[in-house]
C-alpha cells in the first residue's frame, strides 16, 4: 500500500471542526429537551381514555419508529419547500429530530408509566390528590426515573443521527467534514478525525447524563439502587 | 483402605473473609458422610472446593487420585469421577428429562445415542421416574426434578457423589422421596458427601457425621454424636434445631 | 427546470429500490450476524483482556454515527487504489454496525441464562464450549429472537444511509425522482410507506414474540 496518511493537512481546519461539533451539540440539546416534552405529552395522550387521541398518538409513534430518519428529514425539509416554505436547514433539521425522537421518548416513557404499581394509584386517589397531581408525583416522576437509562441511551443515539442532517447541508460535524474533505482531498483522514470527535461527544454526553441523573434523582443515589 | 476424598488443612477465602480455616477430612470408599452446621459455617464452600467449583488458597484436596489443589489439574477428568447435586436442581429447561440425562454421556463420553438412552432409562428407574423420560423439567414437581438431577449425575457413573442441601427447596411431603433415593444410593455402596439439614437422615443413613462451625470441622462422630454432643457449639446447634 | 409529472413508472422505479433495500438489509444482517456472533463470543470470553478489548471496540463502533462509518469505509477502501462499488462499502459499514449491536443484544441474552446452568454443565464434565453450545446458547437463542427481529427493523431503516454513497436503494430512488418531479411530500411519503410496509410487520412480530416469551416464562 502506497498510501501516506496526512493528518497535517487538516490542522488548519480545526476551528471548523469545533464549530461543527458545537452545532451538533446545540442541535442535540435542543431536540433532547423538546423531544422529552413532546414525547411525554404523546405518552400521556397514548394512555388517554379518549380512543381517538390514543390511536392518533399510537399511529404517530408507529409511523416514526418504522421509517428511516433520513426519509422523515427529506419529507419535512423538501416537502415544506415544495409547498413554498423554505426553512433554514438547521431549523428543518431540529424539527425533524424532535419529530423523530419524541416518538421513541413516548414509547420509553409510556413503558415507565405502565410500570406504576396499582396500589400507589389507589393510595394517591384515596388521599384526595387531583389528577394532575397524581400524574406528576405518582406516575410521571417515578416513570422518568425508572426509564432514565433507556431515555438517555436514546438521546445519545439521536446525537449520532444528527450526522444525517448533513444530507440537507446542515453544517454540523458531518457536514463540515464533507466540506473539508472536498477541499483537502484527505477524505479518509477527515472521517477518522470526525469519528474521533463523535466518540468524544458520546463520552461527554454519557458523563453529562450520568451527572444529571445523580443530581436529579437523589433518592436513587441515596439508595444506590435502580427503582 | 485409602481415602477417596481427602482434605488436608484447607483454607479458602473470599476476598478478605476466610470461610474455611483449615478443614481436614478423609472419606473412605463406600462411606456416606453427612455434613451439618449453621448457615454460613462453610459447608457449601467445602463441598464446592471438592469438585473445584472454588479454588483454595492453601492445603491439599485429593479426590479419587486427582490433586484438586493443583492449578494444573485436568478439571474435566475430576468431574468425570465426581457427581454433584444442588439445592436448585439446575436441570436444563430446554431438554427433556431423558435428554438432560443423555447430554453428558453423549457429549463427554461419546456414547452412542442408543447406549445413552439405555443408561438414562436405567438411571431413571433407580430414582423411580422411568415414566417421565419424555417430560420437560417444568412439568415435574420439585421432588421429581431433584430425582432427575440425581439420575443425571448417576448416569455419568461417578465414584463419588456430592449433595448440597438437595431437599431444602422442597415441601416436606416431597423431601421423603428424595431422601429415600439417597438412602438407596448409600446402601448400594456409593461414596457420598451430603450437606444436609435433615437430622433424621444424618442419624439414620450416614456412616459418620461432620459438624462444621465457623469454617472448621468442629466435631466428627457417628449417629450417636447428635444425642450426646461433645462440644457446647454442637449442643447449642442441636438445641436450636429441635 | 421543468417539473415532470409523477407517474406509475416512478413507483416502479421505487419498487426496484425496495428490492435493493431488502438485498442490502439481508446482506448486512447475515454478515453482521456472523461477525456479531463472533464478537459476542469475545465479549463473554473467559480472558479478561479479550472481554475488555472487545468491549472497547463495540463501544467505539456504537459511539460513531453509521453515516461516518460509511464514509470512512467508503473512502478508506478507496485509498487501497480500487474504486469500491457502493454496495460493497455500504455492506461493509452496515456489517460493522450490525455486528456491534447484535453482539451486545446477544451477550445480554447469554448472560440472562442463569450462571447455575453453566455450572451444572461443567459439573457434568462438559467443556466450556460444549456447555455453551448444548446448554447456554439454546436457551439464550429463545430469549434472543424477539430483540433480534426488532433489530432487523433498525437494519432496514439504516440502509437508507447507503444512498449517500450513491447506492440506488429506496431512499436514493426517491431522491432521484424528487429531483425531477418536485413532488416531495408525495415522493417521500410513498417511500416512507414502503419502509413502513417492510418494518411494521417486523416490529409487530417482534412484539408478539416478546409477549409469548413472557407468557412462557410466567
Ligand atoms: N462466592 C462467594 N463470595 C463471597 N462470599 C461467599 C461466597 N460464597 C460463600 N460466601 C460466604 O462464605 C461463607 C460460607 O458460605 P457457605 O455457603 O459455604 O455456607 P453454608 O454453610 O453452606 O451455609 P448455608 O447453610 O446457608 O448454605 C458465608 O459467610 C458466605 O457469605
Ligand atoms: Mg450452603
Amino acid at each position: 500500500m502506497k498510501y501516506k496518511f496526512d493528518f497535517g493537512a487538516l490542522a488548519e481546519y480545526w476551528p471548523q471542526f469545533v464549530d461543527g461539533a458545537l452545532l451538533t451539540l446545540e442541535m442535540t440539546v435542543l431536540s433532547t429537551v423538546s423531544g422529552l416534552v413532546v414525547g411525554t405529552l404523546v405518552a400521556i395522550g397514548r394512555r388517554s381514555e379518549n380512543k381517538l387521541l390514543s390511536r392518533l398518538c399510537g399511529a404517530y409513534v408507529e409511523t416514526v419508529r418504522n421509517t428511516p430518519f433520513l426519509i422523515q428529514l427529506f419529507f419535512i425539509y423538501f416537502g415544506l419547500a415544495s409547498a413554498g416554505l423554505r426553512l433554514p436547514v438547521v431549523v428543518a433539521s431540529v424539527i425533524a429530530m424532535v419529530f423523530n425522537v419524541a416518538a421513541y421518548t413516548a414509547e420509553i416513557v409510556r413503558a415507565g408509566m405502565d410500570a406504576t404499581p396499582r396500589g400507589q394509584l389507589e393510595a394517591a386517589d384515596s388521599l384526595g390528590m387531583s389528577l394532575p397531581q397524581i400524574y406528576w408525583h405518582i406516575i410521571l416522576r417515578p416513570a422518568l426515573e425508572r426509564v432514565y437509562p433507556a431515555l438517555t441511551g436514546q438521546y445519545i443515539l439521536m446525537m449520532l443521527s444528527t450526522s444525517v442532517t448533513s444530507q440537507i447541508s446542515a453544517e454540523e460535524l458531518t457536514g463540515i467534514a464533507n466540506n473539508i474533505q472536498s477541499n483537502t482531498f484527505r477524505s479518509f483522514e477527515t472521517f477518522i478525525v470526525v469519528a474521533g470527535i463523535y466518540l468524544l461527544l458520546t463520552l461527554i454526553l454519557k458523563a453529562g447524563f450520568w451527572g444529571l441523573g445523580l443530581a436529579l434523582f437523589t433518592r436513587r443515589r441515596r439508595l444506590g439502587t435502580s427503582l | 483402605m485409602s481415602a477417596v476424598i481427602e482434605l488436608k488443612d484447607v483454607h479458602k477465602s473470599f476476598g478478605q473473609v476466610e470461610v474455611l480455616k483449615g478443614v481436614s477430612l478423609a472419606v473412605e470408599r463406600g462411606e456416606a458422610i453427612a455434613v451439618i452446621g449453621r448457615s454460613g459455617s462453610g459447608k457449601s464452600t467445602a463441598l464446592r472446593c471438592v469438585n473445584r467449583l472454588e479454588t483454595i488458597q492453601s492445603g491439599e484436596i485429593n479426590v479419587c487420585g486427582h490433586p484438586v489443589h493443583d492449578p494444573k489439574l485436568d478439571v474435566r477428568k475430576l468431574r468425570l469421577d465426581v457427581g454433584i447435586v444442588f439445592q436448585s436442581y439446575n436441570l436444563f429447561p430446554h431438554l427433556t428429562v431423558e435428554e438432560n440425562i443423555m447430554l453428558a454421556p453423549v457429549t463427554v463420553k461419546k456414547l452412542r445415542k442408543a447406549e445413552a438412552r439405555a443408561l438414562a432409562a436405567q438411571a431413571l428407574a433407580r430414582v423411580g421416574l422411568a415414566e417421565k423420560a419424555q417430560s420437560y423439567p417444568e412439568q415435574l414437581s420439585g421432588g421429581q426434578q431433584q430425582r432427575v438431577a440425581i439420575a443425571r449425575s448417576l448416569a455419568m457413573q461417578p465414584q463419588v457423589m456430592l449433595f448440597d442441601e438437595v431437599t431444602s427447596a422442597l415441601d416436606p411431603e416431597l423431601t421423603g422421596e428424595v431422601l429415600r433415593v439417597m438412602e438407596d444410593l448409600a446402601k448400594g455402596g456409593m461414596t457420598m458427601l451430603v450437606v444436609t439439614h435433615e437430622m433424621g437422615f444424618a442419624r439414620k443413613v450416614a456412616d459418620r457425621i461432620v459438624y462444621m462451625h465457623q469454617g472448621r470441622v468442629w466435631e466428627v462422630g457417628d449417629g450417636s454424636m447428635l444425642a450426646n454432643p461433645q462440644t457446647p457449639e454442637l449442643r447449642a446447634f442441636m438445641a436450636h434445631d429441635l | 427546470m421543468l417539473a415532470q409529472p409523477f407517474t406509475l413508472a416512478h413507483v416502479g422505479y421505487m419498487l426496484n429500490g425496495v428490492l435493493w433495500t431488502l438485498a442490502l438489509s439481508a446482506l448486512a444482517f447475515v454478515f453482521g450476524g456472523i461477525a456479531g456472533f463472533g464478537v459476542m463470543l469475545l465479549r463473554i470470553s473467559r480472558f479478561r483482556a479479550v472481554r475488555i478489548a472487545s468491549l472497547v471496540v463495540v463501544q467505539i463502533v456504537q459511539g460513531i454515527p453509521l453515516l461516518v462509518i460509511l464514509f470512512a469505509v467508503y473512502f478508506g477502501l478507496g485509498i487501497f487504489g480500487f474504486q469500491v462499488a457502493p454496495i460493497i462499502a455500504a455492506g461493509v459499514a452496515m456489517m460493522i454496525y450490525s455486528a456491534a449491536f447484535l453482539a451486545e443484544i446477544w451477550r445480554g441474552c447469554v448472560e440472562a441464562v442463569p450462571r447455575t446452568q453453566f455450572e451444572a454443565a461443567e459439573c457434568l464434565a462438559l467443556t466450556r464450549w460444549e456447555a455453551l453450545r448444548k446448554v447456554i446458547l439454546p436457551q439464550a437463542f429463545r430469549l434472543a429472537i424477539p430483540p433480534t427481529v426488532g433489530f432487523m427493523v433498525q437494519v432496514v431503516k439504516s440502509t437508507s444511509l447507503a444512498s449517500v454513497v450513491g447506492f440506488v436503494e429506496l431512499t436514493r430512488a426517491a431522491q432521484i425522482i424528487n429531483n425531477s418531479t418536485f413532488q416531495s411530500f408525495l415522493v417521500f411519503g410513498i417511500a416512507g410507506a414502503f419502509y413502513f410496509a417492510i418494518c411494521w410487520p417486523l416490529s409487530a412480530w417482534s412484539r408478539t414474540l416478546e409477549r409469548k416469551l413472557h407468557v412462557g416464562r410466567h
